[in-house]
Order: structure tokens, then sequence, then C-alpha cells
């Protein structure tokens, strides 16, 4: 497969895959540790709605809370054991947040005791929703936003195609990748679960050229289904966000501040539709993910299925990592994920992978001025101009940054990634959204 | 009970964690080893006199910068090679009979009133070096259009170079004429091949069209400037000099290749208009400064009272490269097009 002749989106850039450790390794299953900690927010939208108190004792894959509202989920037990707690606990976004804290019973045999739900086919699709909140199923891609909310289409709207992403296009992980060629039977029963109760016609497998083993695989598998279509893709960063992704298949632009729902279609992560399927077989809510624990301070790298809640030093430690000499942890990519600070926080539903460093790899620098290179406007996926955004931001025009479409960023840092003045530009762009927010915050009070 | 763990050193930063890693003075020093061939070149062509004139410019050009930087903490300016740029470029535009010490103060011009007014780095509108360049054009004259003779020997060294501040002197009596000169007082064309090779008067790096070319062409695969800059210049000059070259043969005696090749265009093209700092960020925006560029140069070359107008044309561009900016913002991703 050539280059050129493979379809991508417009601009973006090209850092280090950084795969090649982990890409090959199939996924070992974490064992138990003593303790977990699960707070009630690990999705976009509201916090879960506590079920249990301190002193119950709960079954694996229970529900522990229920969603709150329709942009909400549910939280499961993800082993057997008591609630030690109900409090503020470190949270992988840097804040305190309320989780249970949840001492595994060692005796128990940990198997999950939970309601298979009925056939899909037999369902509506309001029960299918009710079901999918249920299961507390998010988007494993990393954004974690809750899946239910995609099955529900608004009147007068239709869905034309499901795409499932497999783009994994963030350095270092291999999590989906893995799935792919692990479980390519569920990726494509998901798939096909979400076009019957979507009414899709046609559905599409969009994955990144460096992964040709899966591409095979999926080919193969859907060889006499015409109506799904593998498209591999040119590898480059950020492939993986939906609006890129819709371009680089369909050479369509999602119209600026709106959905992919308004081209008719919806895109799903491939882990998710797996994790879909797998549910609507077995009836097990989403109490574990695929984690890809890697980075050069990791001398045992692996893909691991790791129980929801457990805290990151014993993922670490499981990995042989060296607790005392390690200088960076970052969750998730290193070009979207975050640097953690205390290890006592847990794997939550949006975690794909741990990186570990010995020497960070972004120590805060000395910044220079901007010399105008527009590279970042080159590299910008939304054809915003980062540079001036960013001038913007400083002086707090908020209007302007308005005017400059800054509310269509977002945030995959490949202005930063780029800059060579090293200005922080993705924090800035952070920054002034957050202006935005309070500037229409405060104009709503009056 | 659980162990107490212990708790690393963790550093805390923001995404991205990854950085390509070209940096502003990488980008700065490329664009200084693109033109170590043209310093060679102009140093084989005029001698030693063409070594002390860039090492002047540069002089001036560091020393003011250190002078101006010396109460910032944060950053360090000296050494990001932009200041040293400035000063090649500087020394290369200059005419190699040159007084030492009017290179010295247009390196000092060029980085005080050129960049430093305007806050450093980055902030300025108009191009440093020809800021420093416009400077000695305009209060020095004749200096800065009376031209020597290529190949004089290596270790030649014109009378006015050491002509020392202000006094008698430096005007040499052995002037030569630039291919633009002739081509204007004269109506005399120049032959393409000297042009090519770099065999006229001129200033110190602008003789060589072949090498200039070949410099461009490693700065554009390199990525240090926009291709779109430099192409849209000579693209506009080259076109508006076959149609004034076929309108008005007797105003315009060069064709538009030997317009191309004469005078400072290609330097300008490759060097001058490629600043990121003063040319505009969006496509859009480059097209219409090269145009703005090749065109202004061609009518001051044909209808202008100076031979050259490379120098007048980027520094006019450079002025309305604000505006060029605003109303070129490129259009969004999933916006109306």
């Amino acid at each position: 497969m050539t280059h050129a002749t493979l379809p991508t989106f417009r601009h973006g850039v090209h850092p280090p895959e950084r795969k090649a450790s982990t890409a090959a390794l199939s996924v070992e299953r974490m064992p138990f540790v003593e303790r977990y900690i699960v707070p009630l927010s690990q999705h976009i939208g509201k916090a879960a709605v506590p079920l249990v108190k301190p002193g119950e004792t709960v079954v694996r894959g229970q529900m522990l809370a229920k969603p709150d509202g329709f942009i909400s989920t549910a939280v499961h037990a993800p082993v057997s054991g008591k609630i030690l707690n109900l409090d503020l606990q470190p949270h992988p976004s840097g804040q305190l947040m309320q989780a249970f804290t949840i001492q595994a019973d060692s005796f128990s045999a940990q198997t999950v005791d939970t309601q298979v739900p009925p056939d899909v086919d037999s369902l509506s699709i309001q029960e299918t929703i009710q079901w999918v909140q249920n299961s507390g199923l998010v988007g494993l891609g990393g954004a974690a936003f809750p899946t239910h909310v995609k099955f529900s289409v608004p009147q007068g709207k239709r869905i034309q195609a499901v795409i499932l992403n497999g783009c994994e296009c963030e350095p270092y992980l291999t999590c989906d990748h893995r799935v792919m060629l692990e479980q390519p039977g569920n990726v494509v029963r998901g798939l096909r679960l979400m076009m019957r109760k979507l009414g899709a016609q046609k559905g599409y497998i969009g994955i990144e050229s460096n992964k040709a083993d899966a591409i095979d695989l999926l080919k193969n598998i859907l060889s006499d289904q015409p109506d799904v279509e593998v498209v591999a893709l040119n590898v480059k960063y950020p492939q993986g966000a939906e609006k890129m992704l819709l371009d680089a298949i369909f050479q369509k632009e999602v119209p600026s501040g709106k959905l992919p729902l308004d081209l008719e279609m919806v895109v799903n992560n491939v882990g998710t539709a797996a994790a879909l399927a797998q549910y609507f077989d077995d009836g097990v809510p989403l109490i574990e993910r695929v984690v890809t624990v890697t980075g050069p301070a990791v001398p045992e790298p692996k893909n691991l299925m790791v129980p929801l809640g457990t805290p990151l030093f014993e993922v670490l430690k499981h990995c042989a990592v060296d607790l005392e000499r390690i200088r960076q942890v970052i969750l998730g990519g290193p070009m979207m994920g975050f640097a953690q600070k205390n290890l006592q926080a847990p794997i939550i539903k949006g975690t794909s992978g741990i990186l570990v460093f010995e020497q960070p790899l972004a120590e805060p620098i000395g910044e220079l001025p901007c010399i105008r290179c527009s590279r970042c406007l080159d590299a910008c996926p939304m054809f915003l101009n980062p540079s001036r955004l960013a001038a913007m931001v400083r002086r707090e025009w908020t209007d302007e940054l308005q005017q400059y479409h800054l509310m269509d960023c977002f945030e995959c840092a490949s202005c930063s990634y780029v800059c060579p003045s090293n200005i922080p530009l993705v924090h800035l762009m952070r920054l002034g959204k957050l202006m935005i927010r309070q500037a229409k915050a405060k104009e709503q009070v009056k | 009970m659980i162990q107490p763990q212990p708790t690393p050193n963790l550093v805390l930063t923001t995404a991205p964690f990854l950085r390509e890693g070209t940096t502003t003075p990488v980008l700065m020093n490329r664009v200084t080893l693109a033109t170590l061939p043209i310093i060679g070149f102009s140093i084989y062509s005029f001698g030693l006199k063409a070594l002390l004139v860039l090492l002047a410019s540069v002089l001036g050009c560091l020393a003011t910068e250190a002078l101006l930087n010396r109460n910032r903490t944060e950053p360090k300016s000296l050494l990001d090679g932009s200041a040293l740029l400035t000063g090649v470029l500087l020394g290369l535009t200059l005419p190699p009979a040159i007084p030492l010490w009017l290179a010295i103060l247009g390196g000092m011009v060029a980085i005080a009133l050129g960049k430093w007014v305007w806050g450093g780095l980055g902030s300025n509108l108009f191009n440093p070096a020809l800021v420093g360049r416009a400077f000695l054009q305009t209060s020095f004259p004749t200096v800065m259009t009376t031209w020597t003779d290529p190949f004089q020997g290596w270790g030649h060294i014109a009378k006015p170079n050491l002509a020392l501040p202000l006094m008698q002197g430096a005007v040499d009596g052995m002037t030569a004429a630039t291919p633009l000169g002739m081509a204007k007082f004269d109506h005399a064309t120049t032959a393409m091949d000297l042009l090519f090779l770099g065999k006229t008067a001129g200033s110190l790096g602008e003789t060589c069209a072949g090498l200039l070319f070949l410099c461009g062409l490693w700065l554009a695969y390199k990525k240090v400037f926009d291709w779109r800059l430099p192409v849209a210049t000579l693209l506009t000059a080259g076109l508006f000099a076959a149609l004034l070259h076929g309108f008005f043969p007797q105003r315009c005696v060069a064709g538009p290749v030997a317009m191309l090749f004469s005078g400072g265009l290609l330097f300008g093209a490759v060097f001058m208009v490629t600043d990121p700092v003063t040319t505009p960020l969006t496509k859009k925006g480059m097209w219409i400064f090269g145009f703005g560029v090749g065109s202004l140069t061609l009518l001051i070359r044909v209808f202008g009272g100076l031979p050259e107008g490379v120098m007048f044309s980027i520094l006019l561009m450079n002025a309305v490269t604000p505006l060029i900016n605003r109303y070129t913002q490129p259009r969004v991703f999933g916006g109306a097009r």
C-alpha cells in the first residue's frame, strides 16, 4: 500500500508512531488487586447517582450508581467486595472527585451476576437506548461520550451510514489495534447491531495503514458483505477525530458547529462496537477495558484488560515499573493525554493507555516569540489560525475569538506540536474557549 | 492494610507531550546555512572585501542585539540566530566597496530600528535587514550605487572600504555598472550566462542567479519557508517583464528571464520575501504578497527613477501585511465556501 494512494484528511501532523513494543502483544488480564477506586464521573455528562452505601457488599457487575439524566451513564462494580467509602478520591482529571472505594473480596470467585438483555432485534429503539445506558458503555476511544446517546436520532433526521473508528492515530496506543485483531467478530457484530438499530444502509471501518494485519483480517471477514467497507487510510494525526475521519473517508466536511449527524452519519470507536456486541451476548456491563501500558520506563509493556477502578500504581507494578525512578506518567496518548501526579488515581472508562517515562517528555521549556511561520495553520485540521488566536487569547479579545472560530478547535494539539517557538498554543486555545464560555454565561445572567 | 506506595516526583505538564522539534533558532540557522554558498561565491567573486563587509554588518547587528537585549532576562535573543541572520542578509545586499563603518551602521539600524523599536523578534512590521539597507540607500545614495567589477583578485579591498566615518574618500574612481543600471541608462542587455554564473557587478549576494536558485530550492525542500512566497514573486515579475518587454521594448530592454536573473530579485525572493515575520500567514495572503512584490518591482525598474526596486517593493508590501492577513483568513473546516 503506497501512502500517496490512500485517502486521508487535509492538514494534520506526523508524530512518531512508537507502537512497535506493544502492537504484537496479545491482551492479558490484569489480576484482581486489593482495593478499587470507582469514580461516579467517568464519562462526558452528569456524574452518576449512587445506589449503594458504604458498608454494603457488592457483586462484580452490580450497578453502583445510576445515570443522572440522558447525557449520563451508569457505573458498575468492577469487583465483588465491600464498599469502604464514598468520598473524594484522586481522579485522572487531576481533581478530587466522588468515588467509591471498594475492598475486593479475596475469597470471591469474581463471577459476574447480571441480567442478560433480551435479543436486541426484539427491542424498540427506546428500549435499546435504555439497555445501553444501563450497561454504562461509553466511547472507548478516549473522550468517553455515553454510547446510548448516539442511538438517539432527533425527529426528522436519519442515519445512512455507521462508521467505526479504528484509526488509533495517537502514538504509543495499540488497544484498538488488538481489539480488532482479537475480537474482529465482535467488532463486526457491534457495527451490524448499530446499523440495524439506526436503519443505516452502509457500514465503514476506517483503519490507518500501519495496522495492515487488522485491515486484512477485517477485509477477509467482510469479503461477502458488500454493505460494510473497510477503508485503509494514510497514517496521520488526528485522523481519529470523527470530523477528520469523515473527511478522510468521504471527503465531506461536517458543517462548523455541527455533528456527523448532519451528514446522516454516526461514528463509534471499534472497541465500543466490540463491547456493545459483547454486552448483548452476556450482559456484562462496562467493568473493564483494554489499556496499553508502554513507554521507555516500562520493562514489560502490555496490552492489559484492566478492571475499571484499578489504581494506576497497581497496573504499573504489574508491568514491573520501578516506581522510584519514573518521572512522568501520561494517561491516554502523548498528543491529547493527561500527565498524572497521583498514582492512587484509578483507570477509568476513557483510559486508553498509560505511558511511563524516566525522563519527562515535555519539560517546561522557554517560549520564544511567534515568528508567524504559519506552521500551525498548516497543521490545524480545522483550518484555524492558532497563531492569531493565541495572540487574541492573551489580549482577552473574547468577541474576536468567536469570529475566528475558536469554538471549532477540538484541542488536538497539532499546533503546539509543530510550533518552533514552543508557544503553548493548544493550552491558550483551551483558555480561550473557557473565556468564551464564561462570557456567554455572564450574558445569560443579564 | 495497603502498603504505603512510593510517591515518585512526577512532572506535570500539559499535552502535547511530543514536539516536532524544529525550533526557531534551528529555522534561523538553516537560512544562515543556506547563505554559505552565496557568501563563498561572493568572496570568490569580490575578494577579501566581501568578507570584511559581511563581518562588519554582522558585528553591527550582534553588538546592537546584545546591547538592547541586556536588560531582558528571558529569552536571551543574542544567540537565537535571528540577529546573525539579519547581519548576513544585510551584508549580502550591500555593494562590495561600501565603507566598513557604513556596514556596521547599517547593521545597528537594522536591529535597533528594524527590530527592537517594535519589541524584538517577531514584533517588527518591516524586514530588519531591508530597513538597514533602506537607511543606507537613502542616507548615502552615492555610496550605495557605486559598484565594482568582480574578479579583481582574492585579496582585493577597495579604497572606500577603509574610509573613516563621515570623511572624504568614500567613493572610488573605479566604478562599474550593474546589469540593471546598464539596461536602464544605456539600454544595454547583459548576456544570460554572465547573469547565471555571477560574472557581473552588483551587491555582494545578488550576482549569481544559478546559486541563488539552488539555495532557494534547498530551503523550500527543507520547508524552512513556504514556496508560495518566492514562486508568486518570481511568477508575477516574470509575467510583468514579458508584458512590458513586449509592449515597451524601448523602456524595458530586458526579457523576462534576464529580468528575474538581474539585480536583487532572486535574492529578495529567496531570502527577503520568505521572512515569516514580515509576510502573510495565510496561503492566499502569500500569493497576494508575492504578486505585490513582483509587480511593484517591475513598475519601479521600468517606470521609476531607480534601476532597482526590490527593496522598496518588499518594504511596501511588509507595510500592508497585517491588512492582507486580516482579509485572507482561512475558511474554517465545515464553514461556508
